[in-house]
């Protein structure tokens, strides 16, 4: 008996065997990796977490937006947060889409009868405050005076919407309570803050699996040829490997963002002619161990071919040393955007993002809350990410004992 | 037995703890040692009795193992409930232990004085000139040749057999009372391994140790053992004299095991019959790359100018040590490594042939190898596995005839249709083997390479396992070329022989003649070691 067994006995040859796995369940094996998962409490709740604000700022359209989900005008109803409507649809004067912050088309709506119903936050992330009590960056409105509110105009009314004529002079505000409320304050173009973390977040996350996924399938894929190959293609691919990630990443990308404009793709297409290495390493170990397997041999004398013993009998040895590795992927490719947002070689100007935030906090320490509402929502992200992929090492550990 | 054994258990119970609860290994086992004495633990896999040698010495994974009962009284004193820093001192000095795997039990980075040597250090505090003195000693009493000079070899230097020499040097060293040998030979040649027994009862005559000896082979419990205790499922179901228990044995599952040797004759030798393989003067070379520009400096020469036929429902067997290149000829045949020299199947030359000219003729030519534990895809369910060559063979079949199909060859290992559904890990390996064989029948094959099937198997599975392949042969009308180190079940399969060492076929003939009347050194030494476990003409078989 090796060393291995005598930590876990083998279960005795005449044992009977253990009743079949219904079709559809999970095998035993996944089930023991799900309870361990779940057995870690820290990374379990964080993911409950993290999935909770993924899907909630997932609908970021209907939380904070400058357009109302639903309108009713002259007896019809119209849905501005998705579908686009000319001022003319409200009996207004332009063909351009109508600005439902705009106390005048407030009042078309209102005079036909109609009603507005907006989301909780009247802010996208690229709205400019035009109303701000005092100059951009402004102050959470909390934490603003009443006399600091009075100097703003009033966006609404107790009574409902405010029915200021157009251009002409607006009531101002008598206490906070009447302006419409900037719960984090304003960045330094008068924008909500609040907003562009919802909205950030978003941008961040999805990029970071965006990223992640791609490439995973392309190190994974990479890996894979090498492994199971090995000679001369393993060879040279990890010569090219090694010269590869000794390119600056940083300066290249600072280099291409003034050739190429950056955009979304752009920059994804960028980091992803460098990320991809990340696993490399771990699958092509995997297949060198797992192509002398011998029942990777056995399947060779049965006439299967490579590609299929690849994908069929090799990768899902290496998709655990995947999987472990992916949240750590995850979190170290939105501290990737977040850091090129931050120097301003990242998204282009306007994008909500969570560096450029933060650029903002370090050029206004008079304003606090930009740099330490963006520290928050970055370091609650990242450290949630991380103790989900503590929870995923737990769980595809085998030499976890249960105690 | 003597009134103060040297080493007394009493109701020792081992448990693991499990996800749902602690899974009982060893229940209540009793047993006393006497100085001097060597008692045999002998049992299959998981039944136990490593667990029960290792927790002697208290060296399972604490606390994922515990002791829910039962004492173990060492000269009086029980082991139990000392103390870490107590058991050290006894550990390595009284009582010292030998592993199976001498590949792994030594330490690469460290020479074979410092091993040695650190026992003699850790326990003595002796000078690093007296350390290395007594190592000398030590390794030429342990039949080491040239000691002085192997002294700061590194242990990739040395063969299997003198490793687990060395091994037996360092529990030695402190002459200890109590040595623990689990499965000392098992991983080792039959040749070596009959050394190896000689040695260790030798040197426990001339030090008057007692010998704590766990196997699974019954051989060498009846060679070497003064009692046996005989274990199944966590309990010592008999125990008694060796000679007793041989003769008139108790329990039921001591008779099974005594019986379970690989029996019965293989079919009639025929020579006429149809040649189903033929293989000309096969060479398989690797090279050996030495300097900057890798030049080839020469071969080993893993399998050198063989030449066999193997004929229609005949078995040809192949036997030899380990490195003889008996598993290089079975890949190469198939062609799954490169070879040289012709190839023949059914008379037409495949030596040439790429691996898409191979795939039709995959159907014809299967392999079962050795481990059934790493030769199944843990993650494909046994329907899967076992239908993977039709699918591949073109033949879209649909489910139902699919699952026909699968069916149809688990039947013929004797196993049911309820397997299909499972996976790998839910069978034992006897289990396991039939579905690798079900696996190679599936394809409806002329010529099965049969590499070692029985080697990880226990000895009862191991004799179901020969029953089972003559029995698909005679229905089937196979051919089987049998790989093995194992001369009991060579016999109890093969027809024809052939004898390798070194690359090259030493003897070949029928198997009744090669058995009967070995012609060479070599082949008198593998039979000698093998049936009667003994050390003859060392200088024929390798060290």
């Amino acid at each position: 008996m090796t060393d291995a067994a005598i930590a876990a006995p083998p279960p005795s040859p005449g044992a009977p065997p253990m009743p079949a796995v219904p079709a559809g369940k999970l095998s035993p094996i996944n089930r023991r990796r799900l309870a361990n998962f779940k057995a870690n409490r820290r990374g379990y709740w964080a993911l409950m977490l993290f999935l909770v604000l993924f899907v909630v700022t997932l609908f970021a359209e209907f939380i904070a937006n400058d357009k109302p989900f639903l309108v009713k005008h002259d007896g019809a109803f119209f849905v501005p947060a998705l579908v686009t409507y000319a001022e003319t649809a409200y009996g207004g004067e332009f063909e351009t889409e109508a600005n439902y912050r705009d106390p005048y088309v407030q009042k078309l709506i209102k005079d036909s009868g109609g009603y507005m119903v907006w989301p909780p936050i009247r802010y996208s992330y690229r709205t400019i405050n035009l109303n701000l009590p005092t100059p951009a960056p402004s102050a959470p409105t909390w934490m603003l005076t009443d006399e600091q509110c009075s100097k703003a105009s009033v966006g609404r009314t107790p009574e409902g919407d405010a029915t200021p004529t157009q251009g002409g002079s607006a009531p101002k505000a008598r206490t906070c309570a009447d302006l419409e409320w900037n719960w984090l304050g304003t960045d330094d173009q008068g924008r909500d803050v609040l907003a562009r973390l919802i909205y950030g977040f978003r941008l961040s996350v999805l990029f970071g699996l965006a990223l992640t996924l791609l490439s995973s399938v392309i190190g994974v894929l990479a890996g894979a040829v090498q492994g199971y190959f090995g000679g001369w293609t393993d060879l040279l691919f990890q010569r090219f490997i090694e010269i590869w990630t000794s390119v600056p990443t940083l300066y290249l990308l600072i280099i291409l963002s003034s050739v190429l404009a950056p955009n979304v793709w752009v920059l994804l297409g960028i980091l992803l002619l460098f990320s991809w290495t990340a696993l490399v390493g771990v699958v092509r170990a995997e297949f060198l161990r797992g192509r002398n397997f011998e029942y990777v041999r056995a399947a060779r004398a049965l006439g299967v071919s490579n590609r299929a013993i690849m994908f069929r009998h090799l990768l899902p040895n290496a998709m655990v040393a995947t999987l472990t590795f992916m949240p750590f992927i995850l979190s170290g490719s939105i501290t990737t955007l977040t850091a090129l947002d931050f120097l301003g070689f990242g998204l282009p100007p306007g994008s909500p993002s969570l560096g450029e935030l933060l650029a903002q906090g370090k050029s206004n320490l008079q304003a606090p809350w930009l740099g330490i509402s963006g520290f928050v929502v970055i370091a609650l992200m990242l450290s949630l990410l991380i103790f989900v992929g503590e929870a995923v090492r737990d769980a595809f550990d085998p030499r976890k004992t249960f105690r | 037995m003597t009134d103060a054994p040297l080493l007394s258990v009493r109701d020792l119970s081992v448990d693991f703890a499990r996800e749902n609860g602690r899974a009982l290994a060893v229940d209540r086992v009793s047993f006393d040692l006497a100085k001097g004495e060597t008692l045999a633990i002998v049992g299959e896999s998981g039944s136990g009795k490593s667990v029960t040698a290792l927790s002697i010495v208290r060296l399972l994974s604490y606390p994922a193992a515990g002791h829910p009962s039962g004492e173990i009284l060492f000269n009086g004193k029980d082991l139990l409930k000392a103390s870490e820093r107590e058991l050290r001192k006894v550990r390595g000095a009284d009582i010292t232990m030998v592993f199976q795997e001498p590949m792994t039990s030594l330490n690469p980075l460290h020479t074979i004085e410092r091993q040695v040597g650190e026992v003699l250090r850790i326990h003595r505090g002796w000078s690093a000139a007296k350390c290395r003195e007594r190592t000398l000693q030590l390794l030429e009493q342990v039949g080491i040749p040239d000691a002085a000079e192997r002294l700061d070899a590194f242990p990739h230097q040395l063969s299997g057999g003198q490793r687990q020499r060395v091994m037996i040097a360092m529990a030695l060293a402190n002459e200890p009372d109590l040595l623990i040998a689990d499965e000392p030979t098992t991983a080792l040649d039959v040749t070596v391994q009959a050394q190896i027994l000689a040695l260790l009862k030798e040197l426990q005559g001339r030090l008057g140790m007692a010998m704590l000896f766990i196997t699974h082979d019954l051989g060498i419990v009846r060679r070497i053992a003064d009692r046996v205790c005989v274990m199944t499922a966590g309990k010592i179901v008999e125990q008694g004299e060796t000679a007793r228990v041989f003769a008139a044995p108790q329990h039921a599952y001591t008779k099974k095991l005594l019986a379970a040797e690989p029996k019965g004759a293989p079919p009639p030798l025929d020579p006429d019959a149809r040649a189903i393989v033929e293989v000309a003067d096969l060479k398989v070379w690797f090279p050996i790359k030495r300097g900057l520009l890798r030049k080839t400096v020469g071969h080993v020469k893993a399998v050198d100018g063989v030449s066999i036929t193997v004929r229609e429902g005949q078995t040809l067997g192949v036997v030899g040590e380990s490195g003889s290149g008996k598993t290089t000829l079975g890949l190469a045949i198939l062609k799954l490594i490169a070879s040289e020299g012709r190839i023949a199947y059914l008379g037409q030359a495949i030596e040439g042939f790429n691996a898409a000219a191979m795939r039709p003729l995959r159907a014809d030519m299967q392999i079962v190898f050795q481990d059934p534990y790493g030769s199944l895809s843990p993650r494909m369910t046994v329907i899967d596995i076992v239908t993977e060559g039709i699918d591949v063979q073109g033949t879209r079949l649909k489910p139902a005839a699919r699952r026909e199909a699968a069916t149809q060859a688990l039947s013929d290992v004797g196993l049911g249709a309820d397997a299909l559904d499972r996976y790998p890990h839910e069978f034992s390996g006897g289990q396991r083997q039939r579905i690798a064989i079900a696996r190679a029948l599936a394809l409806e094959p002329a010529f099965i390479v049969l590499d070692e099937p029985t080697s990880a198997l226990d000895m009862s599975v191991q004799a179901q396992i020969v029953d089972l392949l003559r029995a698909v042969q005679a229905k089937r009308k196979l051919s089987f070329l049998f790989i093995s180190h194992d001369l009991k079940v060579v016999r109890a399969l093969a027809n024809d022989l052939v004898v390798m060492k070194d690359g090259a076929v030493v003897e070949h003939g029928p198997a009744a003649e090669v058995f009967a009347q070995p012609k060479t050194d070599y082949t008198r030494a593998l039979l000698a070691a093998a049936f009667d476990l003994e050390a003859r003409e060392p200088e024929a078989v390798a060290q």
